[in-house]
């Protein structure tokens, strides 16, 4: 067993690492304060090809594997948790589940231009009143002639408004429950599709969390993704995937804190030695560093089991790396600001919004809690 | 157009030298990357790619672990990748290399050939002018901007306070500054694109009209006396003369309290 990166892989991440440091780190702290969008950064990820490395060549993408994505997840999160995010949804919970599901039309039309980061992608499946009970779903959607017509709300939808491409689930037949549930392609512009709130965050605040608004949207008959029916089924395949997006956020956002926590406390002093010679500082960032490396470890294991068919099919491996890399980032980050003292609370120093940012991976794509009921009935089943 | 662009795998100073007890470089304790000069010559070679339409090949001359630079510039862009590597190379120092070097392309079809001004870990400047004498070509060194005209290279060549701007007709040589561009990022799909092409391996063997005693240890005439960290060069001073004999009086002066005449 090598647990060595192959030298594509390394040169990759070395990639990831020159970009983030260059072009999305300048702007992190701007944008979290702004509560904007970073647009220049999803432009110059396009034009490197960042939005379609988990494509195939043959729709427009880099043909690279999983863990090639979710390195340059994890290197984003280092610096920025919202640029990473934007890559992560738009990957994992938009092209996804058109790269599996989607007829070879809908490839063409919808992943190729999302693949050359000519269109960017979102997911649109919590409502209201479904968010880890899925299955609640109360968008209704109708087939009249040939077309669908899509009514109801969704909510927290990541790269909404700026999406120009949205999966989403509706009921299509709630007598069968969940089975009743369909994934459809909605194009951002569509009559009767709108944006609603614009959600006020405490973390990755960079990133556009919209509310979906359907009111009689109709939409081609064709863009019924995957069979009727099937778009709980859908959700769950995309979720799990995406958990591997999300738990390298978390990877990134923990490896980062700790990474800006030790060049501070080489140079902070207090009673006239710095904060690293203190053997209380040096126990904490032992503590950090196994932490952050255990997650790295079962991130990569989900991300290289992800691209293996029916390896991760019961989801362990990706739930565990979620749920370990997201309380790992919680974890990693709150002591990066006790490290930082009253520095650490201060805006201008970036593990502030590093914790922050960290939060949010224990709750979305998935609660800590969903996690465990994953894994738990794996081992009780 | 047939573009080969020379490249070399230095350690990465940014963080600052490290020396061995023998004052050569310690390479080991230093992260190996594309020389920035170098780097910045690919990217003008690939530029011309995507205008005019061109092969642009990498040529470098090292250890077999300078592989690594040549992946990446084929992951940037670059068409195919020449590795110069023998034991019987080994120790050269400016004068062997740009034999070597000029052994290697006499192998090659160019048009033009692109080097960077100077590297980063022996900053002599030296490889890029000598490779010209080799091969015959003329040079423009110091290359700031560049553009093609038909048969002729249009180029800035820079100077402290001014630019020249030269015409200089193909086949030539052009040694290139950082200052050139920015170079492009790599492509994660070009990297794994990268690691699937071929890279030729070029030997002793292979070098063309190249004499024994101009090739490595034994080619090279420089003995280091001593090795230091770069010391970085002052502002200066500007002074504006009344004529000329005011300035003469002036140079003169301060060459004198500097005891160097």
């Amino acid at each position: 067993m090598d647990f060595a990166l192959s030298q594509e892989h390394a040169m990759a991440r070395d990639l990831f690492r020159s970009f983030a440091q260059n072009e999305v780190k300048p702007l992190a702290q701007e944008i979290d304060e702004e509560e904007r969008f970073p647009s220049e950064s999803v432009a110059k990820m396009a034009k490197l090809g960042f939005l379609g490395i988990a494509v195939p060549k043959q729709y427009g993408g880099q043909g690279c594997d999983y863990l090639t994505y979710t390195m340059c997840v994890e290197e984003l999160a280092k610096v920025c948790g919202t640029t990473a995010v934007v890559l992560s949804a738009h990957t994992s919970l938009c092209q996804m589940p058109i790269l599996h599901f989607g007829t070879e039309e809908q490839k063409q039309k919808y992943l190729v231009p999302l693949a050359k980061g000519e269109t960017l992608g979102a997911f649109g499946l919590t409502e209201p009143g479904a968010g880890t009970d899925a299955a609640g779903q109360q968008t209704k959607a109708v087939l009249d002639g040939d077309e669908w017509v899509l009514n109801g709300t969704k909510m927290f939808i990541t790269n909404g408004y700026y999406a120009d491409t949205y999966v989403i689930f509706a009921m299509t037949d709630k007598s069968l429950g969940r089975k009743g549930i369909s994934a459809f392609i909605v194009e951002k512009g569509t009559p009767g599709f709108t944006f609603g709130t614009k959600e006020k965050k405490m973390g990755i605040r960079g990133s556009a969390t919209y509310e979906l608004v359907f009111t009689d949207c109709r939409i081609p008959k064709e863009n019924l993704l995957g069979k009727l029916g099937e778009g709980y089924k859908i959700a769950m395949d995309t979720l799990d995937g995406g958990r591997i997006g999300i738990a390298a956020q978390a990877l990134g956002l923990a490896e980062g804190a700790l990474e800006v926590t030790c060049d501070y406390v080489k140079t902070r002093k207090q009673f006239g030695k710095t904060l690293g010679q203190f053997q209380n500082t040096q126990f904490q960032l032992a503590d950090m560093a196994t932490r952050c490396d255990a997650a790295q470890l079962l991130v990569y294991r989900a991300a290289i089991d992800h691209d293996i068919p029916k390896k991760n099919s019961d989801g362990m491996a990706s739930s565990m790396a979620k749920l370990y890399a997201a309380e790992t980032a919680m974890y990693v980050t709150t002591k990066a600001v006790q490290l930082h003292g009253g520095y650490g609370y201060i805006r201008d120093y970036d593990v502030e919004r590093m914790m922050r940012d960290a939060k949010i991976t224990e709750i979305y794509e998935g609660t800590s809690e969903v996690q465990r009921m994953v894994i738990a009935k794996n081992l009780l089943k | 157009m047939n573009i080969v662009v020379c490249i070399k795998q230095v350690p990465d100073t940014a963080g600052g030298v490290k020396f061995n007890p023998d004052g050569t470089l310690d390479r080991a304790a230093m992260l190996a990357i594309m020389n920035p000069d170098d780097k910045a010559g690919l990217e003008a070679a690939l530029r011309l790619k995507d205008e005019y339409g061109a092969k642009v090949t990498v040529v470098t001359m090292g250890l077999p672990k300078a592989d690594a630079i040549l992946r990446e510039a084929m992951a940037m862009g670059a068409d195919d990748a020449v590795l110069v590597t023998d034991r019987v190379l080994g120790g050269a120092d400016t004068w062997a290399t740009s034999q070597t070097l000029a052994g290697a392309l006499r192998a090659l079809d160019y048009d033009l050939v692109i080097t960077g001004r100077q590297a980063i870990d022996g900053d002599t400047a030296q490889v890029g002018p000598q490779l010209s004498v080799h091969l015959g070509l003329p040079i423009v060194s110091y290359t700031q901007k560049l553009r093609i005209e038909g048969d002729y290279v249009i180029a800035e060549r820079m100077f402290d306070d001014r630019h020249h701007v030269l015409k200089v007709k193909m086949p030539c040589l052009l040694t290139a500054l950082s200052e050139l561009n920015e170079p492009r990022y790599m492509t994660p799909g070009g990297i794994f694109e990268a690691f699937q092409k071929p890279v030729t391996i070029m030997g002793r063997k292979d070098l063309v009209d190249t004499l024994d005693s101009n090739i490595g240890k034994v080619g090279s005439p420089t003995q280091i006396a001593k090795a230091s960290d770069k010391v970085r060069k002052g502002a200066g001073t500007q002074y504006i003369p009344e004529d000329a004999t005011d300035a003469a009086e002036y140079i003169t002066a301060r060459l004198k309290e500097k005891f160097i005449i």
